[in-house]
């Protein structure tokens, strides 16, 4: 992969990333509902429209691969392995929970499936994930770790420093920017003055890669170089896949901020139905295939819901727990 | 006992702790070749090699962000940060990464990583590389915080810090780099969370950290001559900090003066003698005393600064005050 044609998915990598792609989107659905109807506390930030990228990285990494994930996380979870039962029951703050109740949306962690946690600053995840990229290197183990971050998290001073060390150590990280055009309410043209932000990676010394991020086909065969460049040991590369959020910033987010038309020039985009009629093409998924994938996603999330309302809250007493080791 | 330089210790602490386990790795800005901007990491890329000691770029939130990362996956990274002033510059990477994750990942994941840094005026060195921020760190759940004072408690502190599972703050005094004192040959452990009597007393405790466990032990000279017997009692780790070591010193003494390098408000002095108020009232003849600089930050100018440190005469007086003397 480190040269000639670009990498295509097979079928199964195909199938699997098209049913990620629905289990994140009918999961983050589900908060969505879950949230409106008071049964999820505190602040959720959805990931609905930009799951290709999450599900076509997944798809590419070893299970013992690492991946450092953001506030808009949920999707970089479960296409990693995550399990969307103890996911939604974190999300409910319940003691089944990935992380017992404690973290909630923006701190969820499942290292055994080698999620590394989302995280409620933003940016500043990229070192944490040089850290594990720079462990693989002294251990010798061959994990590649991938940084999740977006446009806004961007121009963190601590992304900046990311990036730059995860250069000058030619560390097995690939750093992912789901661009979705906004920083919270704040469109990118008026917090950087570069369109792409994959243009600022030869300022690092490193490739950078700009793709159409609801396009699986051209997402795998980017992110499939960058992750065999990162694993043979030649750096990190700068991988910028342009998407959009259909929600808000976080729920409850009147977004206002945004055209009506924008929203809907990128929904006839919807990376879901472009990568179906891409699976029909080839004749990969017939649609008693889609029907049925369709029914098992949304019992996997009905169960996953289920699981979460009628788990135990925790104990308050647990709150004393797990501070030192 | 063989005499070592207090930077010296630290960084034989560090060579012993790397060749003992592999997963030792230190990181920092000039901690290769240079040897660190004081010396302490002096030796240690020779022998173990610039995969193991690696110079960083001037990146606080990256040097720190990679320790938390490389702790989480297996490693037991040494962390340098040069002058503690400067962790404002990487203070998310300490408080909301290092702190919490264990907490927040419901008990996942250990993070075994020491920060080193240093504090401390008197170098003439001005605002912005003299202060003494140690209490901020020990405002924060998850973290552990050490002061030593001598080259036997940092070389111990170090070692022991290396080999805890949690995130440890190392912080040195930069003007007791020089300072030679007697560590015990061989293996050299100091256990956190436990404090040292430097020196027995009857009549006061002072709780002096770090440079000031020096000048108290000065103050003690200068009263013992006035037929004064202070215990000197050094916490050496702030957080968590042996409130029993404390409580049992204000016990036998019934008076108490708390000396640091840091500013008064909220400092650790302060929960010092909110403990001794709390659990120890009885106990106490006289109120509490703190010394203390002035609320400013370090002035430049060694005219200035001499007089802003706190110094043993300062001390002496204080515990005059809670005695009853007139200086």
């Amino acid at each position: 992969m480190l040269s000639g044609a670009a990498a295509a998915p097979t079928r199964e990598q195909a199938r699997a990333i098209y049913r990620t792609m629905h289990l994140i989107r009918r999961f983050e659905e589900r908060v969505a509902e879950c949230f409106a109807a008071g049964e999820i506390p505190g602040f959720i930030h959805l990931s609905t429209g930009q799951e290709a990228v999450a599900a076509t990285v997944g798809a590419l990494l070893r299970p013992d691969d690492l991946v450092s994930a953001t506030h808009r996380g949920h999707g970089q979870c479960l296409a990693k392995g995550a399990d969307p039962a103890r996911v939604m029951a974190e999300l409910f703050g319940r003691a089944t929970g990935c992380c017992r109740g404690k973290g909630g949306s923006m701190h969820l962690c499942d290292l055994a499936r080698g999620v590394l946690g989302t995280n409620g600053v933003v940016g500043a995840n990229l070192p944490i994930a040089v850290g594990t990229a720079l462990a693989a290197r002294v251990r010798g183990t061959g994990q590649v770790t991938v940084a999740f971050f977006g446009d806004g998290a961007a121009n963190t001073g601590a992304a900046h420093e990311a990036l730059n060390l995860a250069a000058v150590w030619s560390l097995p990280v690939v750093f992912v920017c789901e661009n979705n055009l906004y920083a919270e309410f704040t469109p990118q043209a008026v917090h950087a003055r570069v369109s792409r932000i994959a243009d600022r990676a030869p300022a690092y010394g490193m490739p950078g890669v700009t793709v159409d991020g609801n396009d699986v086909p051209a997402l795998f065969a980017a992110a499939a170089s960058a992750i065999d460049v990162a694993r043979s040991g030649a750096g990190p590369t700068l991988l910028e896949a342009m998407t959009y959020r259909y929600r808000g910033h976080h729920e409850g987010d009147p977004m206002s901020y945004r055209p009506r038309e924008e929203l809907e020039a990128w929904r006839a985009r919807d990376p879901i139905p472009r990568f179906r009629a891409w699976l029909g093409q080839r004749g990969w998924l017939a649609d008693e295939e889609d029907a049925r994938l369709a029914a098992e996603v949304q019992a996997e999330v009905d169960r996953a819901t289920e699981f979460a309302r009628s788990s135990p809250w925790p104990e308050p007493t647990a709150a004393l727990e797990d501070v030192y080791a | 006992m063989p005499e070592t330089r207090y930077v010296k210790a630290i960084a034989d602490a560090l060579a012993e702790e790397m060749a003992r386990d592999e997963r030792v790795i230190v990181l920092g800005e000039d901690v290769g070749a240079p040897g660190g901007a004081f010396g302490a990491t002096r030796g240690l890329v020779q022998r173990f090699g610039k995969d193991r000691v690696r110079d960083t770029p001037i990146s606080e939130s990256a040097i720190v962000g990679a320790a938390i990362g490389a702790a989480a996956s297996g490693l037991r990274p040494v962390v340098e940060i040069m002058f503690m002033d400067f962790i404002g510059t990487c203070w998310d990477q300490v408080v909301n990464q290092m702190a919490k994750m264990r907490y927040m990942f419901g008990g996942q994941l250990r993070l075994p990583l020491v920060l080193r840094t240093h504090t401390g005026a008197g170098l003439n060195a001005g605002p912005q590389h003299s202060g003494s921020l140690e209490a901020w760190a020990v405002h924060v759940p998850g973290l552990k915080v050490v002061m030593p004072s001598t080259p036997a408690d940092v070389k111990g502190l170090l070692k022991a810090a290396i080999r805890d599972d949690n995130p440890v703050l190392v912080v040195e005094n930069k003007t007791l780099y020089a300072m030679k004192g007697e560590v015990p040959a061989g293996e050299h452990l100091v256990p956190l969370g436990r404090a040292d009597v430097k020196r027995e007393g009857r009549d006061a405790t002072v709780v002096a950290l770090s440079r000031m466990v020096h000048e108290a032990l000065r103050a003690a000279e200068l009263l013992a001559a006035e037929g004064v017997s202070v215990e000197v009692l050094d916490p050496r780790t702030l957080s968590p900090l042996d409130r029993e070591a404390v409580l049992a010193s204000v016990a036998k003494t019934g008076r108490l003066v708390i000396a640091h390098e840091a500013w008064g408000p909220c400092g650790v002095g302060a929960e010092v003698a909110a403990l001794v108020a709390e659990h120890g009232l009885a106990s106490l003849r006289a109120p509490v005393r703190r010394v203390t600089p002035p609320f400013t930050p370090v002035p430049f100018s060694p005219a200035m600064e001499k007089a802003w440190l706190p110094g043993a005469e300062r001390i002496a007086a204080a515990v005059r005050e809670v005695l009853g003397r007139c200086a």
